[in-house]
């Protein structure tokens, strides 16, 4: 079965808070912004809310278009729907930029309260642990007591984990798609190679870009690019670019230069990301990711995190994501089955590497629309 | 219903935590979360199982019995069931081992190759029995380690496992037959075992 039903116009809405917020770190925000869309109906028991949790690059818009124009849907548009997945026909999504992020909520690229400047590089590091207590006061906003579901991939997978061992009174049911407990060594040098990439673009100005009317955009595309060489396979690479050789070089490297394919795609890719993404935030963002530790407060212990969760678990990973790799999946699993936690696991054979939850997979569209169909509400 | 797993079902205690090793598409976890009431984790390889037992909201863990199953700790399960699924397995002995790590009690449950038929399939034609119950020729057959009841019973000596209970499954005309001589009239075997005290 393919993904059908489209979820149609979506708006986003600026939800405020007015009380501080004390991050992680104990740097104070006296005030902030979600930017949330919001799919389907809430139901008098307010029962039926589930919680879309955003990776690295994402933002709010997970579904729908905001224009009939729209050249692509919001980035999980595959899975979110009537009759999808996660079915607006029967749920209340909620899904909201983070903390920190550039697509409207407070972050790098919003005013100061007090100042009216821009926070740019001193905005406060933010953590998974920020995100999701900003979400619990999302869910105070709209009165949901308890979600009947959290969902998300890859960092917005840990942020799941996240809400479930730390609320699990509030999370019925868990989702968590190529997410892992804690970054490695290598995820880690990975982000870092990201960051120095735009540490290094002379339009990076320590952070004061904008004050400068400049934006290090070869750096946050070098940053991209590196960052998404690890999305992908090695054999899908293969199977997409091969050693094939661009027709249309971009001209920038001169007429006689040969382009490979992958090269004029990892380009594009870079470029592109470049001019919707702001550069502190893709720091912030990165940082939070190395940090997370979902055995932080408890001891370090996986199977004391794991068995703070109430919730129904769902995971999948993919077989060739070696971003977060099957094993660190298995991880979680193991954990989850140590503490006796009602646990559903797949691995879904597939080339499509770390992005593969984006996509439509054989086997994973229907395993995760199966088992979010005993989703109660 | 197989008639080997009413015979499993009346084995497993009511409210109990069940392990399903192989539990394909969920259905009999299923029943035995309705009949039972018992908390259900299957096992399985295959995705398109695991999309049909999560259907029925039977949770399912993809995993290969053969690469062991060390994850799943001491006592961590009441029973651990392995039906029909015993002679796929690479190494039977080392999975029936954990079985009775994990559960407190185990069911096991095979066809029988010391059945009369499959005796006279050999004993006259010199050939691997093919038969509708198992249809498939020797080089194409999942079923790499047939075993017959006594073979069975051995192994358990071997691995210090108790039998507690044993059922023996059979045509009905043999249904006397059976009680005397179970490893001859009985096509398929149903083990009750744990580890020796």
């Amino acid at each position: 079965m393919t993904p059908s039903g489209d979820i149609g116009i979506v708006t986003p809405v600026q939800v405020h808070f007015d009380q501080p917020l004390t991050l992680q770190s104990g740097k104070i925000l006296p005030e902030f912004n979600l930017t949330t869309e919001t799919y389907g109906v809430l139901n008098a028991d307010r029962s039926n809310a589930v919680l879309v949790c955003h990776a690295l690059s994402g933002n709010h818009h997970a579904a729908g278009r905001h224009d009939p124009a729209d050249r692509k849907p919001g980035w999980w548009d595959l899975h979110i729907g009537p009759g999808k997945a996660i079915d607006t026909n029967r749920f209340f999504v909620v899904s909201s930029n983070n903390l920190g992020g550039c697509d409207g909520s407070t972050g790098p690229n919003t005013a100061q309260p007090e100042t009216g400047q821009l926070w740019g590089p001193e905005f406060p590091q933010v953590t998974v642990q920020d995100w999701v207590r900003a979400q619990a006061l999302l869910a105070d906003h709209f009165g949901i007591a308890t979600w009947a579901a959290v969902v998300g991939g890859s960092l917005g997978g840990m942020q799941a984990l996240h809400w479930a061992a730390h609320y699990p009174d509030r999370v019925r049911n868990c989702v968590a798609l190529a997410a892992a407990p804690k970054l490695t060594a290598q995820n880690i040098a990975f982000n870092e190679i990201a960051r120095q990439a735009i540490l290094a673009d002379p339009n990076w100005f320590s952070g004061h870009y904008q004050r400068e009317a400049s934006t290090p955009t070869r750096g946050l595309s070098l940053a991209r690019m590196v960052g998404h060489l690890t999305y992908m396979s090695a054999d899908g690479m293969s199977d997409r670019f091969g050693r094939d050789i661009s027709e249309s070089s971009d001209g920038s490297q001169g007429e006689d230069e040969m382009v490979f394919q992958v090269e004029s795609y990892l380009r594009y890719q870079g470029k592109q990301f470049s001019t919707r993404f702001d550069a502190n935030t893709y720091l912030l963002m990165t940082r939070a990711l190395d940090r997370f530790d979902i055995t932080e407060g408890f001891g370090g212990s996986l199977e004391a995190a794991m068995a703070a969760t109430k919730a129904r678990m769902l995971v999948v990973s993919f077989s060739s994501d070696w971003r977060f790799s099957p094993a660190r999946s298995r991880e979680l699993v193991d954990a989850l089955l140590a503490s006796e936690r009602p646990v559903t696991y797949a691995e879904i054979q597939t080339d499509a590497g770390h992005d593969a939850f984006l996509l439509d997979e054989a086997h994973y569209t229907d395993l995760f629309r199966a088992w979010m169909a005993q989703v109660t509400v | 219903m197989r008639y080997d797993l009413t015979q499993v079902e009346a084995w497993i205690p009511e409210g109990s935590r069940v392990l399903d090793l192989g539990c394909g598409d969920g259905a009999f976890l299923d029943r035995l979360q309705q009949t039972r009431r018992v908390r259900g984790l299957g096992l399985e390889l295959d995705p398109v199982n695991l999309i049909a037992a999560t259907q029925l909201g039977v949770d399912i863990v993809q995993q290969d019995m053969d690469q062991g199953l060390d994850n799943f700790p001491d006592a961590s399960f009441d029973v651990v069931i392995l039906a029909h699924a015993l002679q796929v397995l690479n190494r039977p002995d080392r999975v029936l081992r954990d079985m009775v790590r994990i559960g407190r009690e185990a069911v096991v449950t095979f066809p029988n190759f010391g059945h009369w038929r499959c005796r006279l399939h050999l004993g006259l034609h010199g050939r691997m029995p093919v038969s509708e119950v198992l249809p498939y020729r020797w080089y194409d057959t999942p079923n790499i380690h047939f075993c017959t009841v006594r073979d069975f019973e051995a192994l358990c000596g071997t691995l210090n496992i108790d039998i507690i209970d044993r059922d023996i499954v059979s045509g009905p005309a043999m249904k006397l037959f059976k009680h005397w001589f179970p490893n001859l009239f009985g096509s398929t075997a149903i083990f009750r075992i744990r580890a020796c005290a």
